[in-house]
Order: structure tokens, then sequence, then C-alpha cells
């Protein structure tokens, strides 16, 4: 893991105290509450319904034990013993008393962390997969450019009041699971046929209420050109991005406007007076993050061993958590794990106690090299655990309830916080999640189902990503009424499409049964193994237009 | 212009006896004395006066004037609204503008150091805030990871 030298260190520790003051003034009166709330934002504080809620960074979703006891810690502290784990790999609580910020922001500097630029106008965390550096189908490690980004956005002066929020995800897998077409800027980091990184580069991207996959601008950019490319493209969207209209002011606004070429001549045109200047990466910072991410001393260890192979024969409960939680590792022996935070109806998605959170820190020890991620499906991920341990952790994982062999299937959702928390929301998620996790409790049949993502949002600023869920469920207000708009066929990574709208939306009441008639539909006309998202493709929406409203369907709802 | 921060050798003080008076109004009588225009009516009396642009202005239009030029001014019409902060760097990179760059309209304590960065060197402090509390904002961070128009090296090349 990076690891704070004495400017990174200084850097958090002034940021806080800066804000610190900030805070003090505010409550004083000296500022007002417009002048404050970029300031807040910036440091990652939103007010919510009942409370003020605050969005810790975690840096492409890595994290060691000692950060995470630190999280518990907060969680106990100044939280009631939980927090949430986001959609872009951050964690968020809930209940925080606003004269409180500046002393959990000091513990969370501490150990190397903050909360700098989780919201607001400007550069948001640098997110990457949960399995980067790990993961037996990746083709260069991103983690050291997703840093390097990290520190290059923190505090940029030039770009701190954009049009609108600005995310970054860089991948570097087969199967890209950072879902970097619905990002800003995505980056796709491939090698050269000489060897050397290049970065295939996407922009405007995004979810929200116009849902866009990003589109190429630029191929085989060499790495070193990374920070200065990025910077042609913020100035041309800093410049240029609508800001009249808080809904098209993404840059995604800006693309469709101009045409993706005539964006791309743009930046082409700012990037030649910044390219070989002095943003141009070397090859001695690139080896100093770099140094940071080497492998942990991996033991030498045979892929096979015994006794997983007797525990897989005889255990299915664990035969089934393998193959569901379980990814295959690049270095022999090893295996990466997902401790699924979707129990069912037990806890919300992406919910983990303060008790979780240490039990965690203590497995990433003993079993792997202190480190742990979180995964944007709201998973914990264990990088390095031993095939050996793989039976034991198990264990631990359901007596901790983060057992559930549910990785991928309909019950793995993904859901924002919604209307219970969150003040931009139309509609709750959390109960809509409990009340289909209730309805599809048979885990033998979520399994023959296979892969299935379903993912809510509470409104249309999709923190749940709906449109990118195989089956998409989105909260909308109707006369101050909660409904529920459901699309179909949504995917990410390479083969990311965006859902269709079924039709009419639906009570809270309906969803677990639109949603029963939609998988039964799925299971009617299913070739032999087929995937949801398969048969989607093949059968197009009518079938379950059918299922779900009858022959004719209703003009409204 | 009252309740103006100017950096002079780097170091910020409060200048009480600013000459320049801001005309808003392209339309507005000849002023007597120093004006800073907006860029309509700058062309039109173009002598001793600076000039201010607007957000949505081009600051390339301005480079055949440098040398006529005292003064040219950024506005801020609301602090949210970061615009300036690419013009400036624009301006000061690119352009080569070595003269006074002023900030002026929603100009506050908290964003003065990310100005400051970005080549400002004089602020005029929004009328109803203090000019003494705004000076404590310019000093900013220590670190700057990046680069600005003031630190063109980023901290990798100074680490």
């Amino acid at each position: 893991m990076y690891q704070y030298d004495d400017y990174d260190r200084a850097l958090v520790f002034e940021r806080v105290a800066q804000f610190r003051d900030q805070v003090e003034r505010f409550m004083a009166g000296e500022l007002s509450e417009e002048e404050f709330l970029p300031l807040r934002l910036q440091n990652g504080l939103y007010l919510q319904k009942h409370a003020y809620m605050l969005r810790v960074a975690i840096p492409y979703g890595t994290l060691s034990a000692r950060q995470m006891r630190k999280l518990a810690s907060i969680a106990r502290d100044y939280d009631r013993d939980y927090g949430h784990f986001t959609t872009r790999q951050n964690m968020q609580f809930n209940w925080i008393e606003l004269a409180q910020v500046p002393d959990i922001l000091e513990r969370l500097a501490e150990v190397e962390m903050h909360a700098i630029q989780t919201s607001g106008n400007c550069v948001r965390n640098i997110t990457t997969e949960a399995f980067a550096g790990v993961a037996a189908d990746e083709m260069i490690d991103p983690r050291p450019l997703a840093e390097i980004l990290r520190q290059w956005s923190t505090i940029n002066p030039e770009f701190l009041f954009l049009p609108r929020k600005f995310k970054i995800a860089i991948c570097s897998a087969e199967q890209d699971r950072a879902a970097i077409m619905m990002h800003d800027i995505g980056l796709y980091l491939y090698p050269g046929c000489d060897g050397h990184m290049l970065l295939r580069v996407m922009v405007g991207g995004g979810l929200g209420r116009t849902p866009i996959l990003g589109l190429q601008i630029r191929e085989g950019l060499p790495w070193q050109h990374l920070l200065s490319y990025v910077e042609a493209v913020l100035r041309v969207y800093n410049r240029h991005g609508r800001r009249d209209n808080k809904y098209k002011a993404r840059i995604k606004i800006l693309v469709k406007a101009l045409g993706i070429e005539a964006f791309a001549r743009e930046v082409e045109e700012e990037w030649q007076y910044l390219k070989d200047g002095p943003a141009q990466l070397t090859l001695d910072e690139f080896e100093r993050v770099a140094s940071a991410f080497v492998a942990p001393p991996y033991r030498d260890l045979s892929d096979t061993h015994l006794d997983f192979g007797t525990h897989l024969a005889e255990n299915p409960a664990f035969a089934r958590w393998v193959q569901r939680n379980v990814q295959s590792h690049k270095v022999s022996g090893y295996a990466s794990v997902v401790l699924s935070t979707k129990p069912g109806a037990a806890a919300p998605p992406g919910d983990v106690t303060a008790e979780q959170m240490e039990a965690v820190a203590e497995w990433s020890e003993r079993f792997g090299f202190g480190e742990i991620r979180i995964a944007h499906e709201q998973n914990i991920v264990l990088p390095d655990v031993s095939k050996a341990d793989l039976f034991t952790l198990w264990h631990l994982a359901c007596e901790h309830n983060l057992g559930s062999a549910n990785a991928g299937l309909l019950t793995d959702i993904i859901a924002c916080p919604g209307g219970d928390f969150c003040a931009l929301a139309n509609a709750k998620s959390i109960p809509i999640a409990k009340a289909i996790a209730a309805r599809f409790e048979d885990l033998d049949y979520l399994h023959d189902l296979g892969d299935i993502s379903l993912n809510i949002s509470g409104c249309m600023n999709a923190c749940g990503h709906h449109h990118i869920g195989n089956i998409g469920i989105l909260g909308v207000d109707k006369n101050g009424a909660e409904w529920y708009q459901i699309t179909l066929g949504g995917a990410q990574g390479k083969n990311s499409a965006l859902g269709k709208v079924i039709g009419p939306s639906f009570s809270a009441a309906q969803v677990p049964g639109v949603i029963e008639r939609i998988v039964d539909t799925f299971v009617r006309y299913r070739e032999s193994e087929e995937l949801f998202v398969d048969a989607f493709q093949r059968i197009g929406l009518e079938p379950f237009k059918e299922a779900v409203y009858g022959k004719v369907p209703q003009v409204s709802a | 212009m009252n309740n103006l921060l100017r950096l002079e050798e780097g170091v910020a003080r409060i200048v009480a006896d600013d000459p320049w008076q801001l005309v808003r109004d392209p339309q507005a009588a000849r002023p007597v004395g120093a004006a800073i225009l907006p860029l309509s009516r700058w062309l039109e009396i173009p002598s001793h006066n600076g000039v201010w642009l607007g957000p949505d202005d081009e600051v390339e239009s301005l480079q055949p004037w440098f040398a006529r030029l005292p003064l040219i001014a950024l506005d801020f019409p609301s602090f949210r609204d970061g615009r300036g902060y690419s013009q400036a760097y624009l301006l000061r990179t690119r352009l080569g503008w070595a003269g006074e760059l002023r900030a002026i309209g929603d100009v506050l304590r908290d964003q003065l150091s990310h100005m400051r960065q970005c080549g400002f060197d004089s602020f005029a402090v929004r009328e109803d805030k203090s000019a003494e509390d705004a000076l404590k904002g310019l000093a900013g961070m220590s670190v700057l990871y990046g680069r600005s128009v003031i630190e063109p090296r980023p901290l990798f090349r100074r680490r």
C-alpha cells in the first residue's frame, strides 16, 4: 500500500486545521450557509435528512487493517456503531455532529486517511477495481497511476470549482470491473507491443438523469502523458462546460453538444501546449509510487491443497461459497475472497458494523498481509488468502454475517442509502432491497439463476447505478408518493449497456412480485446455462413486458 | 477600489489607496480617473484604463492589447464559478501576461489561495467582508501536489 511521506502527511493535517477553522467560523456565523456549503462538501460533509453525513475517501478502494480499525473506532465513537460502503469504494457515516467533524478528520489523518474531495464540483476519489494487483486476468497493476492521479487531483487549485462533479476510474484487466465507461474519464491501461504502458482514454460517461457510456478520445497514449492529458480534458471542461443548469453540467453534456470528434480536437489542441512540459510523468516518480505496491511476500504454495479439496467435496455450502465468492489469484495457491455485505433482509447493502470491521481487520492480518479492498459492488475483499485458509475464513465470515455465498447473484443487491437517509432521494432503497432479498431466500434457486445484477437508486442521481444493473430499480416521485421504475438489460464491464425501461412504474409493495415475474420469464425462456443478460439480449424486452403487465401495457400506473 | 489585497514581491498587504474604480456598465459615462472597464467600453476609450473580463469572455482576445493594458481583472460572478481560474492560468502561462491580474466580484477568503496559485496578484475582496480577515486566506496550504502558475513544477519534480 502507498505510505505517506512528510508532504502527504503535512497536507492532510493542514487540511484538518483549515477545515476546523472553517467549521468554527460557520458556527460563529462568520460564514454563511452558502459560503460554507462547498467548503464542507469538499471535505466530504453532506447535510442529510436527519444529520450530517461524512464520506471518507478510500482511494481506489484500498485499506490497511489499521485503517479499517480506525473506521470502526469512528463508527463507535461518533456514529451508531456502523458505516456504509458506497458504490464509489468510499465509506459513509450517517449520524455525524458537525462540531465533531474536525476531530474525526484528525483521527483519519493519523492513519493516512481523509475525506478531501469526496463531494463537491471537483475531481472525486479515483477508483479502480477491487482486485487490482492480484486478479489473474490483470495486465498491469493500475494502482500506481491511480495514486499519482489522486495526488495530482487533490486540491489542484484550477479545478476545484468545476461545473459539476468529476469522476475518474482506471482499470487494466480483461474484465472491466471498475465500470470505466460510466465515468467522466475512463482510463484503460494496457501494454503496447514494445511492453510500454499505454492508455485508452474515454470521456463523457456517466449515469444520473442522462445516462451515457463514455466515448473514446485517445488510443495508445503513453503513460507519461497521463497528467497532462487529463489536465487538457479538465481545462476544456472547466472553460466550456455548462453552468446554467446543474442537470446539464456534467462533461457528458458538453461532449454530446460538441460531438466527440470536436471535443477530442479541443482536447488535443489544448494538450499540444502541455505535452512534454513539467506535467510529464517521470520514471523516477512512477517507480517511487509503484514501489509502494510491490507484491507482498507470498509463500511458495501449490495450487492444489488436499484439505481444501476435501472440504470442497464434503461441504456443499462451502463449495458454493467458493464458487461464488472466491476469485482466482495471479499467485499460485492464493485466492481473493469477497465478503458479502448482503446477508439478505438482515442488513442494508453495504452496511457494516464496527464489530464486523474489526473482525475483517483481524482476518486480513491473520490470513493475508493486512490489506483490505472495497468493491464498487459494496462488498469487502480480502485480496490474498491462501487456499488452505479458505475453510477457516468461511466459518468466521459466516459467524459474523459476512459469509453469504451470493457474490454476483440476484441478492448481491447494489443500493444507495435512499430516502431513509438521503436528502436528494425520491424514494427509499433499503426497504426495497430487503423485500427482494426476503422474496429470494432460496440459495439453491439463486445459484441456478446464475449471475444477475440488481441495482437500486433512490433517485435519478443514480448512486445505485441502476442503469447498468441487469435489473435496475429507480425510485421516482409521483405526486408525493414513492414509485419504482424498472429497467432491464443493463450491464457493466466491456460489454456495458444501459437498461431499457420496461413500462409504467410500480408501488413498493408490487416490486418484489414484479421482480419474481421477471425472473420467472427468464427461467421460462432460458437456454441451458444462459446468463440473464444474454437471454435478455436474445429475446428482448417484450416477453418480460408481457409477463409483468399482461398483453397490453397500461398507459400509466 | 476598496477592500483590496495586493501581493508585492510575494508579500500581501491591504491597499488603502487603490486608484482604480470598477465600471461594470458598458454604457456608463466616461469615467474621471483610472477605471477598469468592460471590454467593449475599453475598446472605445483604452487610454490609461484597465479592462475586466467575465467568465464567458475569451482571454485570448486581449493579447493584442497587452502592451497598452495597465491591468486586467477577471470577474467571479459567484465564488462557485471556477472559470476565472483557467482564464488566469491561460493569461499567465500561455499568453504571457505579466502585469497586474485582479480578482473581482464574489472574492472570498477561502478561495484566495487558489486564486493566488493561479496567478492573481490582487484581490478585491467582496465589500461586505473584512480585508484583514481575508488576508488569512491567502497563504493556503504548504503542500501543492500538482502544479500551478506560481509553481509550474509538480511536487514529483520537487520531492
